[in-house]
């Protein structure tokens, strides 16, 4: 993995961990953990843990669905307060990303999924991209700029 | 810490049946919190169960998933449901999703209906 510092770029995290469910506790508490020197407000820091939750929850119930493997998370702290978090895995991909960003979609309707992970994501962050291959997994990138009221004070 | 464990505090009277839960509600959680809630419905079989959500401190869209699968438990079982007390972090995630439109959510026990 590429460790060339971004334009702007004060810190970064990688963290790999094993696709089981007892890891989404620990993936949100390690990001906000990380993002707590950028003082962001309570508000951003819970919004921030909520999507890593749900980005994570998808590589531990739909990714690795038929097998096992590893979700990627990499943050990167930049200047002025922006945060970017990525979350990878290498499962099974997603067919039709404009379909399941769509409020309610749901592959899994059986386990009471209520097809909301994305929106929730989107709603929480300023902003979502979804990167993803079939048989190759998929890559979710999530910005959200923090701590900005505290700065100017 | 993280705790997905979750106590319940069960209050039946008039086939109301309070529950009041703790910790956080994630897919790590949701299953085992799922089968636990289930087992009391059908043994309780209450008219309306009363889920007070004010020590629940985190909850993503796999307590969604959980709210409504109870929601519908309860209409399968001829009762209705309602949410009490959630902070304003699972209330941003509760009204994201239009939950108000299935059950009756309050911010207090005596409180205004949201
Ligand atoms: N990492 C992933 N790998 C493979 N498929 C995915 C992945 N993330 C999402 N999906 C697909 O996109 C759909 C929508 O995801 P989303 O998180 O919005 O809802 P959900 O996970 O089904 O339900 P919820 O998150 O509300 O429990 C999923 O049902 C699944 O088919
Ligand atoms: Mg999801």
């Amino acid at each position: 993995m590429k460790s060339r510092k971004m334009r702007g770029e004060i810190n970064r995290m990688a963290l790999r961990l094993p696709a089981i469910s007892v890891n989404e506790g620990v993936a949100r508490a390690v990001v906000a953990a990380f993002c707590a020197q950028m003082n962001p407000s309570a508000t951003e820091l819970a919004d921030i843990k909520c999507a890593v939750s749900e980005a994570v929850t998808n590589c531990i119930v739909h990714a690795y669905r038929e097998s096992e493997g590893d979700f990627y998370i990499t943050v990167i702290l930049f200047e002025g307060g922006l945060v970017r978090v990525a979350v990878r895995d290498r499962g099974c991909g997603i067919a039709d990303v404009r379909a399941a960003r769509a409020p309610l979609f749901t592959t899994d309707a059986e386990h009471e999924r209520s097809g909301m992970g994305f929106v929730v994501m989107e709603n929480f962050m300023d902003s979502l991209a979804v990167f993803s291959r079939e048989g190759k997994g998929t890559t979710v990138v999530m910005t959200k700029r923090v701590g900005v009221s505290a700065e100017r004070e | 810490m993280i705790h997905t464990e979750y106590r319940y505090e069960t209050r039946s009277r008039d086939r109301r049946l309070f529950v009041t839960l703790y910790g956080e509600i994630d897919h790590h959680g949701a299953v085992a919190l799922r089968e636990e809630l289930d087992a009391l419905l059908l043994r309780e079989r209450p008219a309306r169960l009363v889920l007070d959500l004010a020590h629940v401190e985190f909850m993503d869209s796999a307590g969604l998933g959980l709210l409504m699968g109870r929601y519908r438990l309860m209409r399968e079982l001829g009762g209705e449901m309602a949410i009490i007390n959630p902070n304003d972090r699972v209330l941003k995630i509760l009204r994201l999703a239009g939950m108000e439109r299935f059950f009756e959510i309050t911010r207090s026990v005596k409180g205004e209906k949201i």
